[in-house]
């Protein structure tokens, strides 16, 4: 029995429309790219999902540890600067 | 369900190993449970305990080699379906299930199985899948009796699994309860078309129905008090409603819609309770429930056969594939070159 090892897996991410950013839906193995293309449009757009498809080769992927949740992300938090509501306008004024 | 092998009490499973816990995995697994209680998703690179894991892979697969096994009994009629309109929508059904299984494949891949691991546990005949698949489909009605009952059982039960806690397989759910209702809607116009039908074409209907009511009841697995992982899945929210509770409510909502198609369901001892607003059914029979599990229904020889062959027929294409491509790898290199 022939296993699949050859067949890399394929994170695939569709275009659901034109001027919307792709988005993964899922994942498949194939050969090569053109496959994991056509696979994805038989299994991943069957009801007019997306206009468009990317396959990416799973292990070309780098992805932020879980771990590094806090360290990464809760320094954003106390930034309320960053946000419009931090400034105080007095409400006369108008348009901005 | 489709997974209804994991809740027989004989299996091994999600019991977690009676060995010490330590401190620290303590308190890894009280933060877990804290995550799921606040309906927080679980993603495939979060520590999870070894049997959330462990159950996980398991019910996945299981519902995954039922998606593939249940082509079969359908696929039976492709070829035979008696106008192009019913043969477009079935050909579309069998496809979708197709792809069901590959989106659960992939949800299962997630947390550390390889596909080929998964195929092979289905090909030695050691994974299980749902027992409804191991029934045959003699006539032109039971596809109608499959889309109606069988995919209306599949929909209540998957509903709630959108909201598991394993990211990867509630998204998987999203999508495939997304493209189900179709499925459930054309079985069931399917067998309005042979109720109002002849006199013949309505004692067919009738007979599929009488075939598949008690299998399509036995789908949500065993009631309850047998039921062996149920508050440990509930508590990691793989579960959310018990076995018991969703059989009731497909009886609830299948019942009427049995009256609209002018046939009856075959249990003497079905009625309205007045007072519950919920009917009331006569017992299942447990032991031609299990002798399907165990491998000895009507057709689970016939169907691993077929997946064997498929299998075997298919080798050449995954062969030709993988040359084909590492030609057009060669060819873009010397290009390049
Ligand atoms: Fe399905
Ligand atoms: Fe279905």
């Amino acid at each position: 029995m022939m296993d699949r090892k050859d067949w890399p897996l394929f994170e695939i991410f569709i275009r659901p429309k034109n001027g919307l950013s792709h988005k993964h839906v899922g994942s498949l193995h194939a050969a090569d790219a053109r496959m994991a293309l056509d696979n994805a449009r038989d299994v991943y757009t069957r009801r007019g999902e997306g206009v468009s498809i990317w396959a990416v080769p799973a292990a070309s992927i780098a992805a932020s540890d879980p771990t590094d949740k806090a360290s990464l992300f809760d320094p954003a938090d106390d930034k309320v600067y960053r946000h419009p509501t931090f400034y105080d306008i007095p409400a006369d004024v108008k348009n901005i | 369900m489709y997974t209804q092998g994991l809740d027989a009490k004989t299996e091994q499973g999600a019991q977690p190993s009676p060995r010490l816990v330590t401190e620290q995995e303590a308190a890894l697994q009280g933060r877990f449970q804290e995550r799921v209680d606040a309906e927080e998703k679980i993603e495939p690179r979060d520590w999870m305990p070894d049997g959330y894991r462990r159950t996980l892979v398991r019910q996945i697969s299981q519902h995954a080699h039922s998606e593939i096994v249940g082509m079969l009994p359908e696929g039976n009629w492709i070829t035979r379906a008696p106008t192009l309109r019913r043969k477009v929508a079935l050909l579309a059904k069998v496809q979708d299930e197709g792809g069901h299984g590959l989106y659960l494949y992939s949800a299962a891949e997630t947390l550390g199985v390889s596909r080929d691991e998964l195929i092979g546990q289905l090909l030695s005949g050691k994974a299980k899948y749902s027992s409804i698949f191991n029934y045959p489909t003699p006539t032109w009605a039971d596809i109608g009796a499959i889309g109606w009952l069988v995919d209306g059982a599949a929909i209540m039960n998957q509903v709630p699994l959108c909201r598991c806690s394993y990211g990867p397989y509630a998204r998987a759910m999203v999508r495939i309860c997304r493209e189900e209702s179709f499925h459930q809607r054309q079985g069931y116009e399917l067998m309005l078309a042979l109720a109002q039908g002849t006199a013949e074409q309505k004692r067919m209907a009738q007979d599929a129905l009488n075939r598949w009511w008690w299998p399509s009841l036995m789908m949500f697995g065993p009631s309850d008090e047998q039921s062996a992982h149920s508050s440990q899945n509930m508590a990691w929210k793989i579960k959310r409603f018990s076995n018991d509770e969703l059989r009731q409510r497909f009886v609830d909502a299948t019942v009427p819609q049995a009256e609209f198609l002018g046939l009856t369901i075959p249990d003497p001892e079905l009625r309205l309770n007045a007072e519950t607003g919920h009917y009331e059914f006569g017992a299942i029979d447990w032991t031609e429930f299990n002798e399907i599990l165990k491998g000895n229904g009507p057709c689970n020889r016939e169907r691993i056969e077929a997946r064997r062959k498929a299998w075997d027929d298919g080798a050449w294409v995954r062969e030709a594939a993988v040359a084909h491509a590492a030609k057009r790898r060669q060819r873009a290199l010397k290009k390049a070159g």
